[in-house]
């Protein structure tokens, strides 16, 4: 998927003057609430018009001013999934992810029902009346109506802000296993460094109506780390956890981590702050925390008077952070050998 | 206990025709109404919403006035109508007309209503998937103003029912023809000895009102059941 922007649109006060181009199957639109993200999303589908400018998806030209080309949202095939389900109250579920597929022309229609019914687990639903889904349940439904529409593009406008923290993680590898089996690309817009770690790869930044940054999601993350609450968010997707003493010991790398949370069955993802991890010089006698791990650093970087270390261990990655006075005392430099100690109840998972 | 002559019999039929058909004409023009205002920005839009809702505040006898200039020989509709061989005024087609211009504020609003519960998100999701502005219209704006489209044509079934003043003018009062329950009551109610006569088309306007009344709220509630599934 290739998106050229190059827009402006005044509406009331807010000017939005967007100028970027993408390229790649997972992107995201970051930025904090009012900086002009929905008005992008509606510029892309075509619900609204911009005043001037060009966008343009893969070859084909959604909207020109120069050229006097502005398809309507009908005809440039760019789903979305809203903030709220949005599902058609008068409709059954059935109907509801149909609606889509069957204004989908049949040569365009690549994917079958039966599969996204399979995927997202939704045969239980079929028969229910829409009012009668739960939050996730609605949002699953949506996210395969979309889908069924077959679009070259689906926009997730911050499609995880009106579920709880639970359904979130929940709903996450729906999203991912969806655009993945299927082949849809997809703009993913939210204000959440995390869900933008685990959605995009690529990501644009907003600023009061402008695109003032084309960035990774992980070099986000790091940009973001001291003035974030949590600090920049290590993710660990781990399975096959043994019971020791009340913990559960997972693989990791070439070794091994105490995690007090965890899920015998299935695999988990968890987050480390890289606050929670404690850097020593010299190999501590004995401590409190569970995990001491032999690390060498492979990268050091600034963000806002912090220092972020990028640990490799174990033959794994971990960023940790500490001060700029911690990092004089531990006279950390590249390529320095250190021991990180993490307890086993800094783990949080997800879901 | 029900003292009704023919010409009673006529004038109730009457009122239901005419009210029947005044309602169900305005329909596609009041949806179509509402729509404009509640989807639709454009120039001139308070002058619309002025003019849809002026037949609320105007006498009705001005409004029959107006259409009897209007429909006349003379006037500029009713030369145009003629030169088709079709003359309205003093007919129960007028009546229709006269019905249908007073009540139509009142199912616009109603229908209005209906639509502005409507989640504008409902509208872009049903775009954004492939349906043209009118294939929404129809998929999605229209069976989500069911309830207001009812309550409207509701209201405006009852409205036609009593319309008085604007029939008197443009179709007159001629028993058998144009003289639907109001107009009859008027005529019995002015002669002294006919009180029992008047009293029972009174009591059959009643009974319609309320059978309109249940009607609207079994429907209502059919629906709302429907919406909970």
């Amino acid at each position: 998927m290739k998106l050229q922007i190059d827009v402006t649109k005044t509406q009331g006060n807010f000017t939005l003057q967007a100028s970027a181009t993408v390229e790649g199957h997972r992107t995201g639109l970051f930025g904090q609430s009012g900086c002009g993200k929905s008005t992008l999303v509606h510029l892309i589908s075509g619900l609204v018009q911009p005043d001037r400018g060009e966008i343009v998806l893969d070859d084909l030209t959604l909207f020109s001013s120069a050229k006097n080309i502005s398809l309507h949202p009908e005809q440039r095939r760019i789903a979305i999934v809203f903030q709220q389900a949005m599902l058609f109250p008068h409709l059954g579920v059935k109907a509801n992810l149909l609606y889509g597929y069957k204004r989908c022309s049949t040569e365009n229609r690549r994917i079958d029902p039966k599969a996204i019914i399979e995927v997202l687990q939704l045969a239980p639903l079929l028969k229910r009346g829409v009012n009668r889904l739960s939050g996730g349940e609605k949002q699953r439904v949506a996210l395969g109506r979309a889908v069924l529409s077959n679009p070259r593009l689906l926009l997730m406008d911050e499609p995880l802000s009106a579920l709880d923290d639970t359904l979130r993680f929940q709903i996450i590898p729906y999203l991912k296993s969806v655009s993945a089996e299927f082949g849809i690309p997809y703009l993913f817009i939210s204000h959440s460094v995390l869900e933008m770690q685990l959605m995009t790869d690529q990501i644009l930044v907003m600023k009061e109506g402008a695109i003032t940054e084309k960035t990774t999601s992980d070099q986000l993350a790091r940009n973001r780390m001291a003035g974030s609450q949590t600090g920049y968010l290590n993710l660990l997707a781990l399975r096959n956890p043994v019971m020791e003493n009340g913990l559960h010991r997972y693989p990791w790398g070439t070794g091994n981590l105490l995690i007090s949370d965890g899920q015998a069955d299935e695999p988990s993802l968890f987050e480390l702050s890289s606050r929670d991890i404690i850097l020593f010089k010299q190999h501590p006698e004995a401590i409190s925390a569970r995990n001491l791990l032999e690390c060498t650093v492979k990268e050091l970087f600034g963000s806002d008077g912090r220092i972020g270390a990028v640990l490799s261990a174990n033959g794994e990655t971990l960023v940790a952070e500490i001060v700029r006075s911690a990092a004089d005392d531990l006279g950390i430099t590249e390529g320095s050998t250190l021991f990180a100690a993490i307890k086993a109840s800094s783990f949080r998972k997800l879901g | 206990m029900l003292q009704l002559a023919p010409e009673d019999t006529q004038a109730i039929m009457l009122s239901l025709k005419v009210a029947f058909t005044a309602t169900l004409l305005s329909l596609p023009l009041g949806f179509a109404t509402a729509w404009l205002m509640v989807f639709r920005s454009f120039r001139g839009k308070v002058l619309l919403e002025v003019l849809v809702n002026l037949p609320l505040t105007l006498p009705p006898v001005v409004i029959g006035y107006f259409l009897l200039l209007l429909l006349g020989r003379n006037g500029w509709a009713g030369k145009v109508l003629d030169t088709w061989g079709i003359h309205l005024v003093f007919t129960w087609k007028a009546a229709v007309i006269a019905s249908a211009t007073v009540g139509f504020p009142l199912l616009v609003r109603s229908i209005r209503l209906g639509m502005e519960s409507i989640d504008r998100q409902l509208v872009q999701a049903s775009r954004s998937l492939g349906a043209s502005w009118f294939d929404t219209l129809l998929t999605v704006v229209l069976p989500l103003s069911l309830r207001g489209i009812l309550a409207g044509s509701s209201l405006m079934f009852a409205r036609s029912l009593g319309e008085f003043g604007a029939t008197i003018i443009v179709a007159g009062n001629i028993p058998g023809l144009t003289q639907t329950i109001p107009l009859a009551i008027y005529d019995y109610a002015s002669s002294p000895s006919s009180t029992m006569m008047a009293l029972s088309l009174c009591i059959v306007a009643v009974v319609i009102s309320v059978s309109v009344l249940f009607m609207h709220e079994m429907l209502g509630r059919n629906l709302e059941k429907k919406e909970l599934l």
